[in-house]
């Protein structure tokens, strides 16, 4: 009984200090900013900005809660059906049409001001924008940039491409071939990580006037694989399975694994988000060179789509007025250079674009910068039934279309016939 | 001879086959090690060593500069240490009573213990949420302790039967002839016998707490509440990007816990195996 007894005993105390802790105060508005800030510099950027509010405003306190990009939907999805969801939300734009059509977030159209409205191009508020409500404010977005060793450009003698002057899809495919010649047995001109082939697919076949997901007069999707769309898939294949230009083993990498063959020679060069340069700086030996080139472009320029990072609020907020001023308060330009040199990405305000720190051809903020005003919203963000249609349709479809297992025929096939079944149940 | 010798050759595979399931299982956890302490640009090389060339703490320093990942760790601990403990406590008299019971009553719950264990979090976790929510239990401990106690108690409650089954009637009968009580008889000669058992049960609840994760995600709030696995995917960004040296030195520390009580409770199941099969 004794032993009893002291499990007990045990077992209370070490429940003793786990009860709530509401922390609220009489008279001051709480609010809870969850942010995905990850990186040590953006995490310090964003953590700073709160300091800086709560020290000029004494009344409306923020709190920041560290959450994880990992798994932000099935969180927000549990806090907003229990009705605890932050005040203040980061997410990404491609991450929003669910709950903004559920009813779990705050239309941002009457409670932001003017100056920020204004600053951001419309292109990037269409990313946060369903059924004419404007559900999160884009504040930071990353272009798909093609990361080179220079050492190998340069000797290979091919022309470097500017923002000016890209290369066009075409041009890229011979490049590589180029590049795959000089360098040499076992190396190859692009490593392709495509372990997510789907957005990146879709992303840049913008570039060349692609669209896939087309909306009728009716409001109605339908999925279409015309000649447009097929331009950037038909050169991958051709890259991997024709010219042995591209790696294979790479098709079902992510973008870090890519990395080491990268600084080892292997590829001269790397499609990769523009956020990876952090890894790059990180992680190259010393003495590596390398630098930023722009994505190919099409007949559609250098146009891509892209989904950028948020700041919605929770419609059960009860203070939606100040966790828009708060909204304000983190985007005014100057913050919003800090927040995007933190995550190493590009902001979407005018103003803060312009900053001369982002401008430096170190680094290749230059590139990156020039490629901004090209940036739209990715074709599949407002599709309902989008996410079905990638997991059992295109992503499969692609992989074996890019591995050489299917051909072009087949790839269409699935992608447009099976596909449009999916979106068919969503648009009854 | 040949049977001596088809003997050797036979422990001989025997070894062999034992030793390569040690390194596959050890392979992720060295190389875990390894990674905690290689700079960034080793990280990134194509040729990967075991050793590090260069081995640096800043992995580790980062770690704890970037998290606050002893107070997330003191929280797995409550939390795993108190969800094996109650789950032990409340589990033992069941299954004494499903065990030594055996009637439609026990063959169900038996039953209901096994479906239990097949619905899937992402199925329970809102009426949860909003049960826990009526309780004012979101964001404490106390509520996260008592969701992994439910969790935990249908497998420890089955784990827990089959010990008792193993202990023979007899005995319990030899103490009730000597006058003790059920609860006398439980406590003092049935339980002693189950301490392997019980060991492992709350073993296998700890290790449940303390590597739980989508619980902890959607109950815990605020930062000073979060536990270690929480805590954790802080070093993961978008599309699978990882702070990977940081994350391994973070991760490499996460495991010591769960791996220091293993090794002190390995030695009472086994010696407490050994002295039931005295006994019996």
């Amino acid at each position: 009984m004794r032993r009893v007894a002291a499990a007990a005993a045990v077992c209370a105390l070490l429940l003793t200090g786990c009860s709530a802790d509401d922390g609220a105060d009489s008279g001051r508005i709480r609010l809870r900013f969850q942010s995905l800030a990850w990186q040590d510099e953006s995490v310090d950027a964003n953590k700073d900005l709160v300091k800086e509010w709560n020290t000029s405003h004494p009344d409306v306190q923020v709190e920041y809660v560290q959450g994880s990009w990992d798994s932000i939907h099935d969180q927000l999805l549990t806090s907003f059906e229990g009705g605890e969801a932050p005040d203040i939300i980061h997410d990404a734009s491609d991450d929003l049409a669910d709950f903004a059509y559920g009813g779990y977030l705050a239309d941002l159209s009457g409670l932001l001001p003017e100056r920020l409205t204004s600053d951001i191009p419309r292109q990037s508020w269409e990313t946060a924008t369903f059924a004419k409500g404007v559900y999160g404010v884009p504040f930071l977005q990353e272009p798909r940039v093609l990361i080179a060793n220079k050492k190998i450009l340069d000797s290979s003698g091919v022309r470097i491409p500017t923002a000016g002057k890209p290369w066009s899809w075409e041009e890229f495919r011979q490049v590589t071939k180029t590049l795959t010649e000089k360098m040499g047995e076992g190396k190859y001109g692009v490593a392709w990580p495509l372990k997510e082939p789907v957005s990146a697919t879709l992303n840049l076949s913008l570039s060349t006037g692609g669209q896939v997901f087309r909306r009728g007069a009716d409001g109605k999707v339908e999925v279409r694989f015309d000649a447009a769309d097929q331009v950037v898939p038909r050169t991958i294949n051709a890259q991997v399975n024709t010219d042995g230009s591209a790696s294979r083993t790479t098709l079902g990498s992510g973008g870090s694994d890519t990395l080491p063959g990268f600084f080892g020679g292997k590829y001269a060069m790397v499609p990769l988000g523009f956020s990876y340069r952090q890894q790059i700086v990180q992680q190259a030996p010393k003495g590596f060179e390398w630098q930023v080139l722009p994505a190919p472009a099409g007949a559609g320029g250098l146009t891509q789509g892209v989904s950028p990072q948020t700041l919605s609020v929770a419609e059960d907020s009860p203070h939606k007025k100040e966790a828009a001023e708060f909204i304000d308060f983190m985007l005014q330009p100057r913050n919003m250079v800090r927040l995007a040199k933190g995550d190493w990405m590009l902001p979407t305000g005018t103003k803060a674009l312009a900053d001369p720190a982002l401008h430096t051809e170190k680094e290749g903020w230059s590139t990156g910068a020039a490629l901004a005003r090209d940036l739209r919203s990715a074709p599949a963000q407002s599709v309902r039934g989008y996410p079905e249609w990638k997991d059992k349709v295109a992503t499969p479809a692609l992989q074996e279309y890019y591995s050489g297992a299917i051909d072009a025929a087949e790839l269409e096939n699935r992608l447009v016939n099976d596909g449009n079944l999916v979106l068919s149940r969503y648009q009854r | 001879m040949t049977t001596l010798r088809t003997s050797r050759s036979g422990r001989a595979g025997q070894y062999v086959a034992l030793l390569c399931y040690l390194v596959f299982l050890a392979f992720p956890f060295l190389w875990l090690i390894s990674t905690a302490f290689k700079p960034p640009r080793e990280l990134g090389s194509l040729h990967p060593t075991w050793i590090p060339n260069d081995p640096t703490l800043a992995n580790f320093r980062q770690a704890f500069d970037e998290q606050p990942l002893l107070q997330a760790a003191g929280n797995s601990l409550i939390a795993a240490l108190s969800a094996a403990l109650i789950a032990v406590v409340i589990a033992t008299p069941m299954a004494y009573a499903m065990a030594r019971n055996r009637n439609r009553l026990s063959a169900a719950a038996t039953g209901w213990v096994v479906v239990s264990q097949a619905f899937p979090f992402v199925l329970v976790i809102i009426p949860l949420f909003l049960i826990l929510k009526n309780l004012h239990l979101i964001n404490t401990l106390f509520g996260l302790i008592m969701v992994y106690v439910v969790w935990s108690l249908p497998f420890a409650l089955w784990m827990l039967v089959g010990y008792v089954r193993a202990v023979p009637r007899e005995l319990e009968e030899a103490a009730s002839v000597d006058g003790a009580g059920k609860l006398r008889t439980l406590v003092s000669v049935t339980a002693p016998l189950l301490a392997p058992g019980i060991v492992a049960t709350a073993l296998f609840a700890f290790i449940t707490a303390w590597n739980e994760f989508f619980f902890a995600l959607v109950l815990l709030k605020t930062p000073e509440k979060q536990t270690l696995p929480v805590v954790l995917t802080h070093f993961l960004g978008a599309e699978g990007v990882a702070d990977l040296g940081p994350l391994a030195a973070a991760a490499f520390l996460a495991t010591m816990p769960s791996l220091v009580i293993f090794a002190i409770i390995q030695k009472r199941i086994t010696g407490g195996m050994l002295t039931g099969a005295v006994k019996s």
